[in-house]
């Protein structure tokens, strides 16, 4: 079965607890302004939101680097930067409607969710279940028995 | 290790910025933040010092655990000698600023001097500069930290600032962080005022990476986060209530302390509680309440974010309150609400969100309105005086002196000074409801006993975040006491006192001791920190931290006197309530507490004491 990373922004509390476990998972350090994975706090309005890449299966990354060193892992879906091969040309950071593959400038390489592996770290970490690693083809299946509760439970 | 072992000292009346190396054996001995910051405190200024004056220093400090993924871990404390009260001042915030400085390689800022016009401190990683802060000065923390931010270019940084109220010198102002966390008591915006220092702006991206065990310590942070979770006051009260899950449930053992502590019940507490914020409101039909927030690493989450009925008369005209923001918590509905016998949720609402944007601790500022209601129903205020008719529960009269003593205007210069001086002014001390110069928190010392203790004792002046007996006293945790006696209460006031020092110490929140012993905490401190972490020596330690700001304040000039409660409190019995008839019985408790905590009868620390403490 084919998993995805899944998001409910109305669970998210910006603990950040999902940027620590990113940054540790690859780099071995507590450091936000290492992680793959960003939580967006919009004051106004009290939301809080993460975000990271989704996946794309046709993805805009992958087609623009011109040296191939954005690879499918065929195992889990994920497209994987390749460091060795990563010239640091970052077209596929203007490529990614989504914002989602970012420069280091202190490796001179782009990085980008990897799903590590097939385990990501983020939704381990996630104390709330804002950010889970479900069923690829199921996403929406939380939300429906959500709703289904509300039709089948009225008054409870 | 877990420290950055680095300290940035900041002389402002020499415009100069230095690292220097953490004194290690001193973190071994008093770990970080509360207890670390204390003793370079102690031992760089003389206790007599004003604390307004530019001899006075002011240190911002991260715990080890501060940054790391350890439940809440993101906990920084301000420690000087506060200006309210004379004593040492400590005051914690969360938010994300205090992993933000620890990211930048920073345990501890410590600023000393006054510089000679308003400037802000400009960290990014270790480029450090002061910078001019002219065009900020008379700027709220709002608006402060929205310039630096677009000064820099860079929405990522963290600012921890003052508003106008640590301009003008306001004695309870605070410390603000990440627009509504704040190092919020004992007045330490007002110090950082008096140093023409606005602000620390704060851009780190080193991160913490060097974890003794970093394997360990992931198995053990996880373990215990299990536990906030399970657990009932964690997992689900705080996060779904808020602190002001109390609200009900202290007013109904009669121990909410109502108009200035004339009462002990407030019969409007239910039209301000936590239940009321998840109420429909007529004009739009949505809850005040909007959703919960965490602090860095927070896996509680008990952070409120409220929005404002925008049709209420203190906003009606100002769409800068309509948005989301922070909400209120119990001590400040309490404050703000109880202590005045105001029950409008929207006019609390909105004195909380000014006591934000211009940095000032609503517990002491809600408390010293209650005295100037008090003084005002006696006759010795005037309308003309005060500006406004200002009887208990007029949420008008609430809301107009928020906004005075925010821009500092007229009576609000008044309010300003607390309650201790604001009474002493006019004639009556006897109804400032302080020890040592600082106001109560939500709990009544009648109804519940050891609070009282906690209060009379309490370093910082009255506080309840130094012992919390509530934890026993009222909800049963780690074994339930009865708050009417005071028996046994010397002990259990000592042992939060000490256990509180050590995890106000770590980098992480006294929240979590709602679910976790000290014994929770130690082996997450010795999977991050080499050597030997083991309980005595925590134990020691937290005795040792206590011990310490006590010697500071006994050389600062305080005695066995100022160990005490107001009369109020030992002679007007409660009136309702399961304590109905009962006083605080400070007077008993306080010789036993000396003599467990091996001190002479004038509350000194024996030399025995000192020796076996290492001090």
């Amino acid at each position: 079965m084919q998993k995805s990373l899944h998001i409910d922004p109305l669970k998210c509390t910006s603990c950040l607890q999902c940027e620590m476990a990113c940054s540790f998972e690859n780099y071995g350090v507590f450091n936000n302004s290492l992680s793959r994975i960003k939580v967006f706090e919009f004051h106004h309005t009290g939301a809080k939101v993460p975000y990271t890449c989704t996946q794309c299966d046709e993805a805009w990354c992958m087609h623009a680097c011109p040296v191939e060193a954005i690879k499918l892992d065929k195992t889990n879906g994920a497209k994987v930067v390749l460091e060795d091969v990563c010239v640091g040309c970052k077209v596929c950071t203007i490529a990614c409607p989504f914002g989602t593959v970012n420069y280091v400038a202190e490796t001179g390489k782009v990085q980008k969710c990897d799903l590590c592996g097939g385990d990501p770290a983020c939704a381990e970490a996630c104390p709330t279940g804002a950010i889970t690693y479900v069923d690829a083809n199921w996403t929406g299946l939380e939300r429906m028995r959500q709703w289904a509760d509300k039709l089948g439970n009225p008054s409870a | 290790m877990a420290w950055t072992r680095k300290i940035l000292r900041v002389n402002l009346t020499d415009r100069t910025c230095a690292s220097e190396p953490l004194n290690m054996e001193w973190a071994h001995d008093y770990l970080g933040q509360r207890g670390l910051a204390t003793k370079y405190l102690a031992s760089e200024i003389d206790p007599k010092v004003d604390p307004l004056s530019p001899d006075n220093k002011i240190i911002w400090a991260t715990g080890p655990l501060t940054g790391t993924m350890a439940s809440t871990g993101g906990r920084y404390s301000v420690v000087t000698k506060g200006p309210l009260t004379g004593a040492i001042a400590c005051s914690n915030s969360g938010g994300y600023f205090g992993a933000e400085l620890k990211f930048a390689g920073w345990d501890m800022v410590i600023i000393e001097g006054r510089a000679s016009s308003p400037v802000y401190l400009s960290i990014e990683n270790d480029k450090v500069e002061l910078r001019d802060a002219s065009h900020l000065w008379g700027k709220t923390v709002w608006e402060t930290e929205g310039q630096i931010k677009s000064e820099h270019q860079d929405p990522q940084i963290r600012v921890s600032c003052i508003g106008r109220t640590g301009e003008n010198g306001v004695l309870y102002a605070a410390i603000v962080n990440d627009l509504h966390r704040a190092a919020g008591r004992s007045g330490v915006g007002a110090v950082a005022g008096s140093k023409n220092l606005k602000a620390i702006a704060v851009r780190g991206t080193l991160g913490v990476g060097n974890i003794a065990n970093p394997k360990e310590f992931m198995k053990v942070t996880f373990e215990k986060k299990k536990i906030l979770k399970e657990n009932a006051v964690t997992g689900q009260g705080l996060p779904t209530y808020g602190t002001q899950v109390l609200m009900n449930v202290i007013n109904e053992i009669g121990a909410m302390p109502t108009r200035n502590h004339k009462d002990v019940q407030f019969e409007g507490a239910r039209k301000i509680s936590a239940e009321a914020m998840h109420e429909p409101r007529e004009s739009d039909g949505k809850a005040q309440l909007v959703n919960n927030q965490a602090c860095f690493g927070c896996t509680i989450a008990c952070g409120r974010i409220s929005k404002i009925d925008a049709t209420h008369y203190t906003v009606v005209n100002s769409p800068k309150y309509w948005g989301a923001s922070g909400g209120l918590e119990y001590e400040a509905a309490w404050a703000l609400g109880c202590a005045n016998g105001v029950d409008d949720l929207d006019a609390l609402q909105y004195a909380t969100m000014l006591c934000n944007e211009d940095g000032f601790d609503p517990i002491s500022f809600g408390a010293t309105i209650g005295a100037v209601m008090e003084l005002y129903e006696m006759g010795v205020l005037t309308k003309e005086e005060i500006g406004i008719e200002a009887p208990f529960g007029s949420g008008k009269a609430l809301t107009f002196l928020t906004e005075i003593t925010a821009r500092g205007e007229g009576f609000g210069k008044i309010i300003g000074l607390g309650s201790k001086r604001l009474c002493e002014k006019y004639g009556h001390p006897e109804l400032s409801m302080s020890v040592k110069g600082q106001e109560f928190p939500a709990y009544d010392a009648r109804a519940v006993q050891g609070m009282g203790l906690t209060y009379a004792t309490s370093n910082r002046g009255a506080c309840h975040l130094r012992s919390y007996t509530i934890s026993s006293e009222v909800l049963g945790i780690p074994v339930k006491t009865d708050p009417l006696t005071t028996e046994g209460k010397p002990a259990l006031v000592k042992a939060f006192q000490d256990a509180t020092a050590v995890v106000d110490s770590t980098g992480l929140c006294v929240f979590t001791t709602f679910a976790w012993a000290l014994s929770d905490i130690q082996p997450q401190l010795q999977a991050a920190c080499e050597g030997d972490w083991s309980m005595e020596k925590l134990d020691l330690m937290g005795e040792r931290i206590w011990n310490m700001e006590r010697q500071f304040n006994n050389a600062a000039g305080f005695t066995r006197k100022d160990d005490d409660l107001p009369a109020r409190l030992k002679t007007e019995a409660a009136k309702v309530g399961p304590a109905k008839g009962l006083v605080s019985g400070i007077d008993k408790m306080i010789p036993e507490y000396y003599d467990l905590r091996g001190w002479d009868t004038e509350g000194r620390p024996t030399a025995e004491t000192v020796a076996r403490l290492g001090l």
